[in-house]
């Protein structure tokens, strides 16, 4: 990529220390953060100390000679936001991946300070996705930030971008961070063939591209949502895909940086770093809004790992994606799911038996659990104990399972159906008024 | 003239200053980044260097640039006007910041310059004081609020005037002291504290000896907070810590409320800032937010900060405690403030200790908690700051430095359980891993029986024990199988049930439900215990879930009731209907087998007579673990089950 030349830049051509990732020479006013030009690559000031400036360089350092030319911008990364940024994609530094249109618009920082609390509006507007395991379980609310927890093979990015087309966005932007290109063909097709190429921005990042530079794709991403949701009132829907690839680049910067590593080789700041992105889910009074979601793909369903761990102590929740070999459908675990902000609009915006409904069922589902430990264990079950196991088969393929598509109130239906096919108003354990109001025996 | 100095050095937001002059440890300075001033403090002092953490972004700011120290350490502002207040961890007004998004450099006054508050003396000329006495008092929403000598008075002063009963604005002198050097010194009603230093202007600080009331069941019935006692709430993300101490800080019995959002999710804080204007104080039916301030340093705020915040919130929890006030203090999470100083422990290359923590991580909590408290001010009123912090362990894993450092300085253990949490059993402490060593406290046991119900003590203990009783039964049943313990060990495995659902469960969402007075929580407890003494009889152990979850619906019912509502009565009398159904009345025959069953029950439960209350619980529980014993043994030869549970049972041999 090609930076202007502006008359107050700064050039050097004496390079004095080089490691895998950094360069450092000697200049004078390097501002903290600023990025420069190193031999034609992209490059962001870490340290100075004295006349000493420390810079990272994104693509790394190979054959970067110590004559090499340094080309300061007098400038932190910043990207040009403006209506044409629609319908078309970036790589990390904000540039067009395809056509050379440069976007007209006004230049900002990227990274900028976040909302003022104050300023803030609660969340109240629920979006339906038609997803049970998530609009009955775990109801999404704008200004919301959930990621995906997921294992790499689960559909992860495929469920994000039904979720996506569903949520009646006003804009979807898309942060790709090391995203195989199949990935990225893939959401840039499903997002043409829905017709919905005028509503997407994507910042994208691919295996293909070094790592380093994914750390900059969130940053333009959010830049991007933050002058919709702002200045357009628009309801922005930002997919951050795949934060741990994102966290992996941390930690590669800490380690070059000699930081000593936390738990699971992650940086200390981990949790920092990843809130200042996701705090950037926001509604505004205004009403304009950024809702994150994000995919945090997890090795073997570990979610003790450093990543998955600060990402979910940050996160409104989480939806945890599961195979269910007994139904063979993937679902939206009902256990390890949880949206934080759902309290904000069940039974609020949806019918109000909707968080009773979701807690009688989710605790049925519980005890179907307890049977089958008891059937692995080998144990005779009881006849109560049969009937929770049904009841769960039919619960997690009605219900649970991504592919269904249905409104929130033929959702509770189907649960009161499935409650009383199985079990008494006792068992199930709701408020009196509702099974006055809304059980049918079938 | 202040001391000022040149930036040598900067790694993300630790900066080297070569100085000119004297700077003296955490002495706050600017950085002079063109028209931005950035606040920071110096945390380390080499030589000319000067190493300060800057408390905003660095973005930008370059070697050379100037910096002027102040003089002073990082200080809050005290005064009337404090309540309500949206503050930021550096006591910033935020709703006086201009704009949407935060600016950098943008420092606001924390009071109201302007306004006039209400002034009554409460001493008079000629008295003499010393820091910390009040000298008169206005109001502050509906609180009084006093106006004292400046903490930072040093000996005795005599009052040599003092303003009459009017208005006053914070900044106008209301009264002059003269020290014993006949030197005048202007008192107005505001003064400046440094936050990392403790208030002690009291006279003594007892043990605490009172309780705490929250109107939760899990702290007051099951492991009781006191008035100005620790507590901590470890928990891994999303187990409740966060929902159960906005629980606590709209329902405690508190004069006010200081949060600290330390480090956590903006949007936690907007639900507080929407939601406490409109929600009504239990206790004075005022709005809740006119007893609440908040200290608001959330996670996408300048992580320096955010060491500061926790300090901001307790020297304004002290601030109000020095009034005489009941003050609460609630911290969300004091592990994002570990981090805060593991980051810049870290970026000082300083030796570091466990995960990367500075090695006097312990040190720095335990200094941290003492300074909550009951205390006895010099005039003998009372004040005290309740203290519960929550801590995020990473992992959830409760062996790291911050939970075990915590666990040293806090006296009540409040343990989040993931399972609980998953399975949706709300609120997801496990009453029998939590602890408050208050319950061991003489004076607090004393204080129990006294002021809530002679039998307190001994119903709490007693629904413990049904609770870890039901839980190693359950152990049984899940080695054995269902049909393979006698139908006793379902029973007590359900009563324990009954006290899992009934006392320790709480609807948080639920209006009613969401605090419990202590009559209704003496009064249900009472029920339940006598429920869990009672003897019950079943043919058959599928009958047993069947029946207490019926039963267990209908105290449910009640708790989602108005106390002594008509509702409230008519479950409870379904109850009573429930309970006639399978109880099995005293004196009444029965069958060998179950005679002998029975007896077992009688043993451990029932004594209505007041003298059986002697017998103490530990031999009881040894006698019970006998008859388990040979119980089991009977019942395994009594019937030999199905094949695959003798397979099992060897296996365990
Ligand atoms: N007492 C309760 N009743 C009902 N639901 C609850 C209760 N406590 C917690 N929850 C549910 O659990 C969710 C997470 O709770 P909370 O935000 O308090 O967790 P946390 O421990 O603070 O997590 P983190 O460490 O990530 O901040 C809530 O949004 C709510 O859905
Ligand atoms: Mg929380």
């Amino acid at each position: 990529m090609e930076q202007d030349t502006k008359a107050f830049q700064r050039v050097y051509t004496k390079l004095f220390q080089l490691t895998k990732a950094t360069v450092s020479l000697q200049a004078s006013g390097v501002g903290n953060e600023e990025l420069a030009i190193v031999d034609g690559r992209p490059a962001q000031v870490v340290k100075i100390m004295d006349d000493i400036v420390t810079l990272q360089v994104f693509q790394g350092t190979e054959g970067i000679a110590t004559d090499a030319e340094v080309i300061f911008t007098g400038k932190a990364p910043t990207l040009k936001v403006g209506d044409d940024l629609t319908g078309r994609f970036f790589d990390a530094y904000g540039s067009p991946m395809e056509g050379s249109k440069e976007i007209m618009g006004n230049e900002v920082e990227v990274g900028a300070p976040s909302v003022n609390p104050v300023r803030r509006k609660q969340p109240s507007e629920f979006i339906a996705t038609g997803i049970a395991g998530i609009d009955l379980n775990n109801s999404l609310v704008t200004g919301q930030k959930i990621p995906f927890f997921a294992d790499p093979d689960q559909p992860f990015n495929q469920v994000m971008a039904m979720v996506a087309l569903r949520a009646k966005a006003d804009k979807i932007i898309l942060a790709g961070m090391g995203l195989t290109n199949d990935d990225y063909l893939f959401f840039k097709n499903i997002f043409d063939s829905a017709g919905a190429l005028d509503r997407i921005v994507g910042f994208i990042n691919t295996t293909e591209n070094p790592p380093v530079e994914r750390l900059l794709v969130p940053d333009m991403a959010l830049s991007a949502a933050e002058y919709f949701a702002v200045e357009k009132n628009e309801k922005v829907l930002v997919l951050l895909t795949d934060m741990t690839l994102y966290s992996d680049a941390l930690s590669i910067v800490s380690n070059r940086m000699d930081q000593i590593p936390s738990k699971d080789s992650m940086p200390g700041s981990l949790y920092s770093d990843l809130a200042r992105l996701y705090e950037k889910a926001v509604q505004f009074p205004d009403g304009g809004s950024i809702t994150i979601v994000a995919v945090t793909t997890l090795s073997g369903g570990d979610i003790t790992h450093a990543i998955p761990d600060n990402t979910g102590y940050i996160t409104e929740g989480q939806l945890f994606l599961r195979k269910d070999t007994d139904v063979g459908k993937v679902i939206v675990d009902p256990f390890r799911s949880l949206s934080r902000l759902k309290q904000l609009v069940i039974g609020k915006k949806t019918r109000e038996d909707h968080p009773h409904v979701m807690n009688a069922a989710v605790r049925l589902y519980a005890d179907a659990a307890n049977a089958k430990t008891k059937l692995e264990n080998g144990f005779d079950l009881t006849e109560y104990d049969e009937r929770t196991l049904d009841f769960a088969k039919a619960y997690s393929e009605k219900l649970l399972a991504i592919d269904v598509n249905i409104e929130v109130e033929e959702m509770l239906e189907t649960a009161y159906q499935l409650f009383a096919k199985y079990f008494s108003p006792e068992e199930v354990g709701m408020r009196q008024e509702f099974v006055d109001k809304y059980w049918k025996d079938n | 003239m202040k001391t000022t100095g040149k930036i040598t050095g900067i790694i993300a937001n630790l900066v080297i200053v070569e100085t000119e002059g004297n700077v003296a440890q955490n002495e706050i300075c600017y950085i002079k980044h063109g028209d931005e001033l950035l606040m920071s403090e110096v945390i380390k002092i080499m030589g000319e260097k000067a190493y300060i953490q800057v408390f905003e972004s660095t973005r930008g700011v370059k070697v050379g640039t100037e910096v002027e120290f102040t003089g002073h350490m990082l200080e809050v502002t005290l005064g009337p006007g404090i309540l309500s207040k949206n503050f930021d961890g550096l006591q910033n007004d935020l709703n006086k910041m201009e704009g949407v998004f935060l600016k950098r450099g943008e420092y606001t006054y924390p009071l109201d310059v302007k306004k006039q508050y209400e002034f009554k003396p409460l001493a008079k000329k000629g008295d003499s004081v010393k820091a910390g006495d009040w000298l008169g008092e206005g109001t502050e929403n509906w609180i009084p609020h006093k106006i004292m000598v400046p903490f930072k008075f040093n000996g005795n002063f005599k009052i040599k005037s003092i303003e009459n009963k009017g208005k006053y604005k914070i900044e106008d002198t209301i009264a002059v002291l003269t020290d014993d050097d006949g030197k005048e010194h202007k008192v107005s009603m505001i003064q400046k504290w440094p936050v990392k230093v403790p208030i002690k202007a009291y006279k003594d600080k007892p043990r605490p000896f009172k309780i705490f009331e929250t109107g939760i069941r899990v702290f007051d019935t099951l492991n009781p907070m006191a008035e100005g006692g620790t507590g901590f709430i470890p928990g891994p993300f999303g187990s409740g810590k966060t929902v159960l101490q906005h629980n606590i800080s709209k329902n405690a019995e508190a004069d006010l409320v200081v949060i600290a959002a330390c480090g956590e999710r903006a949007n936690e804080v907007v639900e507080i800032f929407t939601e406490f204007p409109e929600l009504d104080d239990p206790r004075s039916g005022r709005k809740l937010m006119e007893r609440t301030t908040i200290i608001a340093n959330t996670s996408n705020m300048p992580v320096a900060a955010r060491e500061a915040s926790v300090y901001t919130a307790m020297t304004i929890a002290e601030y109000y405690r020095a009034m005489g006030l009941r003050v609460l203090l609630l911290a969300d999470s004091t592990s994002r403030w570990a981090q805060a100083l593991r980051e810049m422990s870290n970026r000082m290359e300083e030796l570091p200790g466990q995960d990367g923590y500075p090695m006097d991580l312990p040190a720095i909590i335990s200094n941290f908690y003492s300074r909550a408290g009951f205390v006895y001010l010099n005039n003998g009123e009372t004040g005290s700051i309740t203290f519960i912090g929550t801590v995020s362990p990473a992992g959830g894993n409760l062996k790291e430095p911050v939970t075990e450092s915590t666990k040293k300085a806090a006296r009540c253990f409040y343990a989040l359980s993931q399972q609980r949490a998953d399975s949706k059993r709300y609120p997801a402490i496990d009453s029998l891993d939590s602890y408050s060593k208050y319950l061991e406290y003489p004076e607090i046991i004393e204080y129990l029986n006294e002021n809530l119900d002679s039998k307190w003590t001994e119903n709490v203990h007693y629904a413990k024990d049904t609770l870890l009783r039901g839980k190693e039964v359950f152990e049984q049943i899940n080695i054995l199988g269902d049909d393979g313990v006698p139908i006793d060990y379902h029973i007590k495995h359900w009563k324990a049930e009954l006290v899992d659902f009934v006392i320790a469960q709480q609807d948080a969402f639920d209006k009613t439900d969401a605090s419990s007075s202590f009559d209704r929580q003496s009064y249900m407890l009472e029920k339940i215990v006598n429920t869990c003494k009672m003897d019950f009889e079943f043919d058959d152990f599928e009958e047993v879930g069947a029946y207490f979850k019926k039963m267990i619906n209908q105290f449910k019912q009640m708790n989602f009731s108005e106390f002594d509502s008509d509702d409230f009565k008519k479950y409870e009398k379904a109850v009573e209907k429930t309970l006639k159904e399978r109880r099995v009345e005293e004196g009444s025959e029965e069958d060998e087998d179950k005679a002998e069953e029975k007896s077992k029950e009688k043993k451990s439960a029932e004594p209505k007579e007041k003298d059986d209350k002697k017998e103490s619980k530990s031999s009881e529980s040894k006698d019970e673990d006998d008859k388990k014993e040979s119980k089991t043994a009977k019942q395994k030869d009594k019937d030999s089950k199905s094949k695959k549970q003798k397979d099992k049972k060897s296996k365990d041999k």
